[in-house]
């Protein structure tokens, strides 16, 4: 490797921790986004991993009671929104985006600085949270528990996650002025990679569902510190508002986490299979189709709650017809396979993990949607299952499985694909036996967020407990290779996995302005083969 | 140590909501088997053979499209549509049903029967009789969870909910409070003890009752001098309550309300909320004076309030 070469990356050309901190850089400021939501992952599982511990046996002998509930709820805080929600569109989307549409940036690199500041200033005063004792509300900080009953620190809680909102509205903000905006000459809207369709989708509802929960939960400080009586019945107020207001967002906060994934996977499926994606219109609007009904469906965890009846079956059916916008994307994908030139490398196993686990999430989704059903599972074990399905099943999967695939495009070296691919199986397994065993309990009438359990739930959660140490073995593997590969790992080419796609134009890493010479677009996303000439045509 | 899956099924609607379930599981089930089988199968049938190999130029088909998109729909209405209908027998108890009073507080069951013997963290109740349980929370909401019978409701402080059932198999089942409620949520549990009719009657003659609700809510009537304006004869300076219960009322601003348990409430902790036409709004508020227990009672008191045999409402 030449000299002139390596200055020529992102990387390399100014060293130092000012030229880091001070980046206006959309690569930089993606890889700063991927080390400080790695530390919140690990922290966050510290938390799981104290919960699943406890749960070995059903009294409560590891931690007390009060403890525990800090243990799930500062694992729900952080992996929620220190986490899942910046996690694949505040990394892979920032470092990808901009590439993809074939420009030097996003539209505004000051501000997209300052949302990297924004979500580290939020994430420390939440973390600063455990210094005081952590709370113990859980994440979505049910009133009038919140409110009245909690004598831990949830004030201060709720301003790091105000804080940090405000760098998803921006993040989202500059997603949707880049695509509109800064599309490279030939860059058409229906020519777009899926990812940067699913991050478009993903934008919108950051922009209107994060500032809602933003004001509720500044309500709740102010029912907290002033007793305005807006929650607490004694004060006049409604506690069930407090769960419309919470679920406006923080459901649709779900299709934040979950469809940047499924963009993910959009791209992974064409690459790996080296084909066209099938039905790009069809997935790209099923994208869009989900972001719009994602915020119409919040009434789904308020069934129990005193909820009208009437209102309840709205929010039920449409609630289903998020299952059919779904469905189409994961037969797309399987579809886009077919007689394609299949890669057996690492991302490969990613995806047919990822289509697995986010199958298994999606469809259990659909007991929960029905309402009848709902009055014996709402609030059980089936839920947390139902829910990891698509948060870790789906999102992490799909962002474990980007990584992967993006890895020598970001850091410009490879890693060791046989590790890569143990990694992918451990995480499947020990998932599986994880939140498995779940749904059982769940339906047994096993309740969320209990410390101790009758002696009849014990198998299935040792069996969890088991599982959730192969998962987590899983990841640490995979975070040992990553990192090794920074320092030890041979070098990338410029397009390591023969795929199409702007990003593998350019060298591994890129430029600091992306590319040499401003790209041009004269054909669709996915050309793998026009007019069906290819040389060698898989079949 | 065992391995259960099933929680005992001992409700007339617990056939029917694992008969539910067991549908949704066959559909997952094949959607699951059918799209994992095909993917793997594709990966294993169209494996890359050389290094510069491509997919073939196969861009979508709209009858495909169009086939996924309708099956899904399909089978999501039918979900729909099974579950609404049962949602809809859960939230309507039956005429008939007998009402046991439950409140929640942080962290333990309060439970009064209609004959007046109280219990805590146990609920007995017969089999083969339809039971409508009236749910308050004295602080935060909790929510009551009768696996084995496949019901529960959230107990939301400043509002009644309901919940019924009928139990069919007599035994011991667990409660539990399924809405996260703070320290000691996971021991906010009991027992439903489900017994034949005449051990329950064996039962309830031997516990102690120091009035019933109806009787104590009459009390309390007295005590906090409601009887002063609502006056039977309908001569005082409030509506008489005779008769109001379940029925609909004639509100001041032109609306019309169904005196339901949540307005009888409402009234009571906050009158000036929905004010009777022809009465004026002169009613001191009760928020934060009357226990939830209590006012359960008087609510009780209110809805035995019938008309005498004869006279016309």
């Amino acid at each position: 490797m030449a000299y002139s070469e390596e200055r020529h990356s992102y990387l390399d050309a100014p060293y130092g921790l000012k030229s880091w901190l001070l980046t206006k850089d959309h690569k930089r400021i993606a890889m700063l986004y991927l080390i400080s939501i790695t530390i919140f992952f690990a922290l966050g599982g510290f938390f799981a991993a104290g919960i699943r511990a406890e749960l070995l046996t059903p009294k409560g002998d590891l931690l007390t009671p009060d403890l525990y509930n800090k243990f799930f709820s500062m694992h729900g805080v952080i992996m929620v929104f220190f986490f899942l929600v910046p996690s694949i569109p505040a990394t892979l989307g920032n470092f990808f985006m901009p590439i993809m549409i074939g420009t030097k940036d996003l539209a505004f690199p000051r501000v997209n600085l300052i949302s990297w500041y924004l979500y580290v200033i939020g994430g420390l005063i939440g973390v600063s949270v455990l210094a005081m004792g952590g709370i113990d509300t859980g994440w979505t900080f049910y009133t009038p528990y919140s409110t009245i009953g909690s004598t831990t620190n949830v004030t201060f809680a709720i301003v790091g996650v105000f804080v940090a909102g405000f760098s998803s509205i921006l993040t989202g903000f500059n997603f949707i002025v880049t695509v509109h905006r800064m599309r490279a000459p030939g860059m058409t809207w229906f020519r777009l990679p899926l990812f940067v369709w699913a991050n478009y989708a993903t934008s919108l509802v950051m922009i209107l569902g994060t500032p809602v929960v933003a004001i509720t939960l500044v309500m709740v400080a102010a029912e907290r510190s002033l007793h305005l009586g807006i929650f607490d019945p004694k004060l006049g107020g409604d506690p069930v508002l407090f769960q419309h207001l919470f679920w406006f967002y923080s459901h649709p906060a779900v299709y934040i986490m979950i469809l940047p994934g499924m963009g993910v996977m959009s791209e992974l499926v064409a690459a790996m299979s080296r084909k066209q994606i099938f039905g790009y219109s069809f997935v790209a609007a099923s994208s869009l189709a989900i972001a719009v009904l994602g915020f119409l469906v919040w009434g789904h965890h308020l069934f129990l709650s005193s909820q009208s009846i009437y209102a309840g079956m709205v929010f039920s059916i449409i609630t289903m017809l998020v299952a059919v916008p779904s469905a189409v994307k994961t037969f797309n994908w399987a579809a886009t396979m077919y007689k394609g030139s299949i890669s057996w490398e690492s991302p490969t196993y990613w995806i047919i993990g990822f289509m697995g686990l986010f199958l298994v999430g999606g469809l259990t989704g659909l007991f929960l949607a029905s309402m009848g059903l709902d009055i014996h599972m709402h609030d059980t074990y089936f839920v947390v299952a139902h829910f990891h399905y698509i948060m870790v099943g789906g999102a992490i999967m799909a962002y474990m499985g980007g990584l992967h695939f993006w890895w020598p495009k970001m850091t410009g070296k490879l890693y060791n694909e046989t590790l890569a691919k143990i990694s992918a199986i451990l995480v499947f397994i020990g998932f599986n036996l994880t939140f498995g065993p779940q749904f059982i309990v769940g339906y047994l009438g096993m309740p969320r967020r209990y410390h101790t359990y009758p002696d009849e739930f014990q198998f299935w959660n040792i069996a969890s407990t088991l599982g959730a140490g192969v998962l987590g073995a899983g990841y640490m593997l995979a975070f040992i290779y990553l990192v090794y590969s920074i320092f030890k790992g041979e070098q990338a080419s410029s397009n390591p996995w023969g795929a199409k796609g702007l990003e593998w134009t350019t060298t591994s890493p890129p430029p600091t302005f992306n590319f040499d010479k401003d790209p041009i677009v004269d054909e669709p996303a996915y050309n793998y083969n026009p007019g069906g000439k290819g040389v060698h045509v898989g079949h | 140590m065992s391995i259960p899956f099933f929680p005992p099924s001992a409700s007339t609607v617990s056939t029917e909501m694992d008969l539910l379930y067991f549908f949704i599981v066959a559909v997952c089930a094949f959607f699951i088997v059918l799209v994992v089988a095909l993917v793997v199968f594709f990966a294993i049938k169209y494996k890359r053979k050389h290094p510069d190999e491509v997919g073939a130029d196969i861009h979508g088909s709209l009858a495909l499209e169009l086939l996924w998109t309708a099956i899904p729909f399909v089978l999501s209405m039918v979900m729909f549509g099974w579950g609404a209908t049962l949602f809809f027998k859960l939230s309507r108890p039956p005429a008939d049903s007998m009402e046991i009073v439950v409140v929640g507080k942080q962290w333990m069951w309060k439970i009064q029967h209609p004959e007046g013997v109280r219990e805590i963290n146990e609920l007995h109740v017969p089999i083969g009789v339809n039971i409508r349980i009236s749910l308050g929370s004295e602080d935060v909401i909790h929510d009551f969870f009768m696996p084995a019978f496949r019901v529960k409701i959230d107990a939301v402080p400043g509002k009644i909910t309901t919940l019924w059932f009928q139990a069919t198999q007599a035994g011991t089942y667990h409660i539990f409070c399924s809405q996260y409620c703070g320290t000691k949520h996971s021991g906010m549990v009991g027992q439903v003890i489900a017994m034949e009719p005449q051990d329950y009657a064996a039962w309830l003659s031997g516990g102690r009752a120091n009035g019933t609700p109806v009787e104590m809510g009459r009390k309390l009537f007295t005590d906090h001098q409601c009887s002063t304006c609502h006056k039977e004869d309908k001569s005082g300076r409030g509506p008489s309550l005779v008769g109001v219960a379940g029925n609909p009322v004639q509100l001041a601003d032109g609306r019309t309300v169904v005196a339901d348990d949540n307005y009888l409430r409402e009234s009571i902790v906050n009158s000036q909320a929905k004010v009777v036409q022809g009465f004026q709004p002169i009613m001191p508020t009760f928020q934060g004076q009357i226990s939830e227990e209590n006012l359960m009672q008087l609510i009780a008191y209110i809805k035995s309030l019938k008309p005498a045999t004869g006279e016309k409402k």
